[in-house]
């Protein structure tokens, strides 16, 4: 089963590379990613799916946590937390499927979002293992294009979260520095 | 009462708020704003012969003094040219800065003439790193540059700026606040894990510190000496902590690890508790992990959080910086003493005699022949002159092993080595660095004829900014590790290893204009050095060695630090 590590990092240019260079430097894959902004513009959530050990996940959330860009990085794994994940399907259907195709759409809980002579668009949404179950199964009605957004997840706890207050630069302030005073 | 002016005016402006006195770099292309700026500016520019170089005088500038280096390259090859001295920086924690020129934003990702992704090449090799696109960021970026290299762990931070920044003019306004959100530096330490460590330090009958570039790099030798004399614990220093405590105090062990001492390394696997202070448990001092320190509980303070049980778990961890925690410890340490009266403690007693037989066993002790100069000889000799006080610099290999056993670092940021990344060529540039930061003071710069070829261009830049570095070039006419190597696990089958042709030092210094000279006899020895370090300038000695020596106590690749191969084997004696 998949690891889930949850990111809150400054909407950056190269922040991205910085999270997913900690990753590659260790050989580790990634095996899915979404990101997108906050309720802050100035922050993006990231959620990044990977199989690692838990060593060597602790110790990649806590060089994580170092990134200068992260606010914090959090492993999901560990505590309660919701995650999804959207699946848009084309299935190209005989005509005589058509009916058990919607059935099965409604069980999962899938919305028909086009449909064609060919066959139907779906989309749905659900936990990976569920939407691996609903892939498997339209897979047997016969040709299937599946794209996967990715999980996005949230965490059922609420996590402090501390930043850093702004470092005064005043001329004193950094002669002292120098001076070793701080 | 902001002013228009131009970017490259701007970083000057920013650079001298920061304190910096001098730039290690090498212009080009699109840095030519920047020099044009810099032509009527007080900031010194030391023009070095190679950007690696740059990186590493900047290095040498930041080990010696603690402040924080800035180097400056031009776009593409510059910028590439720097990487291998960002790594080291960044391997060794050093703070410094590296500007580099980048092509004007318009042309970015356009294949332009000396475009080179340098935002992307140097993520890795870097603490952070900035590409400034717009004239506006400047201010602030540089500053966050300079604190994100100097606090916490340090490490190198780089700017690559565009060529129209530089060009362009904005109203300048000193910044007085930096944000960094998600910086987090954690100083103070645990208040209850520092009480409790303190506790243990008293309960420990085999209690060993274990000092690293941390102590170093936070300034806290006064308070690591304060420590190490309340607890009276017997103290090894790594290869990056040398200096960290004086090696002529009584409570001072030598280096462990794979060519640490016996008596270091006997009580790294002896020890019931560890005091790992600023250390990272490199594979280079534990040797087999699971068979490092067995009997150990661990007492880890790091002010890096992802060090904390890194490669050993920590028993009781504390994420602080050393120069306020060990203040700390040392206050709980004497208040604890106070409350139990201080007893004797027969334990340590009996610890502190074990570990001095180990230290008399087989101790680190310089090698002499009447026919040939020894190499462990030289370092005796350089020894015998710094009396614990002259800067070293070294390269990588046999000679930075030998100069780390044998030569005494009485103060920290005398010894400069490239410790983590183990780059050749590290040993003469940084050794102009640290002269630059400290004219008046003796810097040697020991060096094997390898890594020497490799940093040759330099011999102008100490010529041209008249820096009296002694190069001590330990030479025995091999890459000496590599041998040392081939010999003992690879059936003596040596392999691209010969170093022929070494130059004529005397020709080679002359050209440049100084004096250079051999060495051969051990007779001659004491004396060539006292030449070298008389004579007004910068001074090239090549010292010839014994070919073949090798570097003892070894631990093999692989191996328990307790496992050491103490000197060559020796031939079974014929019954």
């Amino acid at each position: 089963m998949l690891q889930i590590i949850s990111l809150l990092m400054e909407n950056k240019a190269g922040a991205l590379m910085r999270v997913t260079g900690l990753l590659t430097a260790r050989g580790y894959n990634i095996d899915s990613l979404t990101v997108a902004r906050t309720l802050d513009p100035g922050l993006s959530r990231m959620t990044i799916a990977v199989d690692i050990e838990p060593h060597g996940r602790r110790q990649l959330i806590k060089q994580m946590n170092k990134l200068i860009n992260v606010l914090q990085a959090t492993d999901l794994t560990e505590g309660p937390a919701v995650t999804r994940e959207m699946v848009l399907m084309r299935v190209r259907a005989a005509q005589e499927a058509r009916t058990a195709i919607l059935k099965e759409a409604e069980i999962f809980g899938a919305r028909v979002v086009d449909s064609t002579i060919e066959g139907f668009a779906l989309e749905a949404t659900g936990d990976i293992e569920k939407l691996d179950e609903f892939i498997n199964i339209m897979q047997s009605y016969g040709e299937i294009e599946v794209t996967r957004s990715g999980a996005v997840a949230v965490s059922l706890e609420a996590k402090k979260l501390r930043l850093s207050p702004p470092i005064p630069r005043g001329e004193t302030v950094m002669a002292e520095e120098k001076n070793g005073v701080v | 009462m902001s002013q228009l002016m131009s970017g490259a005016k701007i970083l000057l402006e920013c650079l001298g708020r920061e304190g910096v006195e001098v730039i290690f770099g090498y212009p080009g292309g699109v840095t030519l704003p920047f020099y044009d700026a810099l032509y009527d500016h007080p900031i010194r520019h030391v023009l070095v012969r190679h950007e690696q170089n740059a990186a590493f005088a900047a290095q040498g500038y930041a080990r010696s003094t603690g402040r924080v280096g800035v180097c400056c390259a031009t776009s593409g090859p510059g910028a590439t040219n720097l990487v291998t001295g960002l790594v080291d920086a960044m391997m060794d924690s050093i703070p410094i800065v590296a500007l580099t020129g980048q092509v004007s934003t318009k042309l970015i990702g356009t294949d332009a003439f000396q475009e080179a992704d340098t935002f992307g090449i140097t993520r890795s090799a870097t603490k952070h790193n900035y590409l400034v696109k717009n004239i506006k960021d400047l201010p602030a970026v540089i500053h966050e540059a300079f604190y994100i290299a100097a606090s916490g762990r340090p490490g190198p931070v780089l700017i690559d700026v565009t060529k129209d920044v530089f060009m362009g003019n904005a109203h300048y306004e000193p910044v007085n606040s930096i944000h960094l959100p998600g910086y987090k530096v954690y100083t103070e330490g645990h208040t209850g894990q520092i009480r409790r460590a303190a506790q243990m330090m008293l309960e420990a009958e085999r209690p060993l510190v274990y000092a690293g570039g941390g102590i170093v790099l936070g300034n806290a030798h006064d308070e690591l000496k304060e420590l190490v004399e309340l607890i009276d614990a017997p103290t090894v220093c790594t290869l990056m902590g040398l200096g960290g405590l004086s090696c002529d105090h009584p409570n001072f062990i030598s280096m462990p690890g794979m060519h640490g001492s016996y008596a270091a390394n006997m009580a790294m696997s002896g020890a019931d508790l560890l005091i790992a202070l600023g250390v990272r448990f490199d594979d280079r001092v534990t040797g087999r992990l699971a068979a490092f320190a067995p009997h150990a509980k661990i007492v880890h303070v790091d002010i890096d959080p992802a060090e904390i049980s890194k490669n050993r778990n920590a028993d009781l961890p504390i994420v602080g910086d050393l120069k306020r925690v060990l203040p700390k410890l040392s206050a709980n340490v004497k208040e604890i003493q106070s409350e139990t009266g201080n007893p004797e403690r027969p334990g340590l007693k009996q610890w502190w005699k074990q570990v001095r037989d180990w230290k008399e066993e087989h101790p680190l002790k310089p090698v002499y022949s009447t026919s040939e100069i020894k190499p462990q000889h030289l370092m005796a000799e350089i020894d015998r002159i710094s009396n614990g006080k002259a800067i070293v610099t070294t390269d990588v290999g046999q000679h930075q092993m030998w100069a780390a056993q044998l030569i005494r670092y009485n103060a920290p940021r005398l010894w400069i080595n490239s410790g983590g990344l183990g780059s050749m060529g590290f040993g003469l540039p940084s050794a102009i660095g640290a002269q630059f930061a400290n004219p008046d003071q003796l810097v040697f710069s020991i060096v094997g004829d390898g890594g020497f070829q490799m940093s040759l261009p330099e011999l102008a830049t100490l010529m041209n900014y008249g820096l009296p570095v002694k190069i001590i070039v330990m030479n025995n006419g091999y890459l000496g590790m590599v041998r040392q190597w081939q010999e003992l696990f690879y059936n003596n089958r040596l392999c691209s290893v010969t170093l022929d042709s070494f130059p004529d030092p005397a020709l080679l210094a002359g050209a440049y204009g100084f004096k250079g000279r051999t060495v051969e006899q051990p007779s001659e020895l004491a004396e060539a050095l006292q030449e070298a370090i008389q004579y007004n300038g910068p001074y090239l000695l090549n010292v010839k060695v014994t070919p073949t020596e090798n570097v003892y106590p070894m631990v093999p690749a692989g191996g328990a630090i307790n496992e050491m191969v103490l000197g060559p084997v020796q031939p079974a004696p014929v019954a």
